[in-house]
């Protein structure tokens, strides 16, 4: 195997890795040459690849939001108080 | 013998957040929409003996949220919207407000609305970080849903920058699959 194939090459769970970490913007340039490397020949990163970018856009586009942190404490209290 | 029981000390863990983007997606208000969350649950409370344990917890309380949801906008609506209220809540002698509290039963044919709620995208991917253990949500949400930065987190919750990854990468393989089911199925 020549070196540059080596340096490039990564097991699926890695790849999974830099995929999620891709999700986030948190991948380096050459994690994502790595990753675009194995997307060429492997199915289950290139199926994992996939459905983890349909999660990401389905999260963006439901537009999901959290209550507080502390308005859930005020309601805890609320519900303890009541009974 | 019921199939459900209530368990209040556990709803503000489990339900806020899903009754709050329940609400929210049809208000557009977070403050009036942690107020109708909050009404909701001390509805639950005052009602808690009308519950039969037919319906799922979940279910439930979205039922009073709705008329929580409603009696909201009866209330900034205009006169015609007022004159519905006192037609509807008040020809049987009771005081204001107390119409839901006091009254609201669970029936079998709530849990079917369940499978309807989950069409909306927001409640479907609720609905599925419930299904996940109490860590691996709360990264997933404090990473995706909040946006905060993977070091913030960590320090956070203690934990290193490869257990956050791990908790991260098992949260979206649940979640994927879930939503498989959950989301794409039914489209």
């Amino acid at each position: 195997m020549s070196k540059k194939k080596k340096v490039l090459l990564v097991s699926c769970d890695e790849a999974k890795h830099i995929c999620d970490k891709m999700q986030y913007g948190e991948a380096t340039l050459v994690e994502k040459f790595k990753l675009k490397f194995r997307l060429m020949w492997c199915r289950a990163t290139k199926s994992y690849s996939k459905k983890n970018s349909d999660l990401t856009q389905l999260c963006k586009e439901a537009k999901i939001k959290t209550l507080d942190k502390e308005k859930k404490v005020e309601m805890k209290r609320k519900i303890d108080g009541f009974s | 013998m019921p199939k459900h029981k209530l368990n209040p000390s556990k709803w503000v863990d489990l339900y806020a957040d899903y009754l709050f983007n329940y609400t929210i997606s049809r208000v557009n208000d977070t403050i009036i929409a942690e107020d109708l969350v909050q009404d909701t649950f001390l509805a639950g409370l005052k009602s808690a003996e009308n519950f039969k344990g037919e319906a799922a917890e979940r279910t439930w309380l979205i039922s009073i949220l709705k008329r929580k949801i409603i009696d909201h906008y009866r209330k900034i609506n205009s006169n015609k919207g007022r004159a519905e209220v006192k037609m509807d809540l008040h020809n049987d002698g009771e005081i204001e407000g107390s119409w839901l509290e006091q009254k609201v039963a669970d029936s079998f044919d709530m849990n079917a609305e369940d499978a309807l709620q989950n069409k909306e995208l927001g409640l479907a991917i609720q609905d599925c970080l419930t299904k996940l253990p109490k860590k691996q949500a709360e990264v997933f949400i404090k990473k995706t849903i909040q946006g905060m930065e993977t070091e913030d987190i960590c320090k956070e919750l203690n934990i290193t920058a490869s257990n956050l990854w791990v908790i991260i990468h098992r949260a979206r393989t649940t979640l994927m699959d879930c939503l498989e089911n959950n989301w794409y199925k039914n489209e």
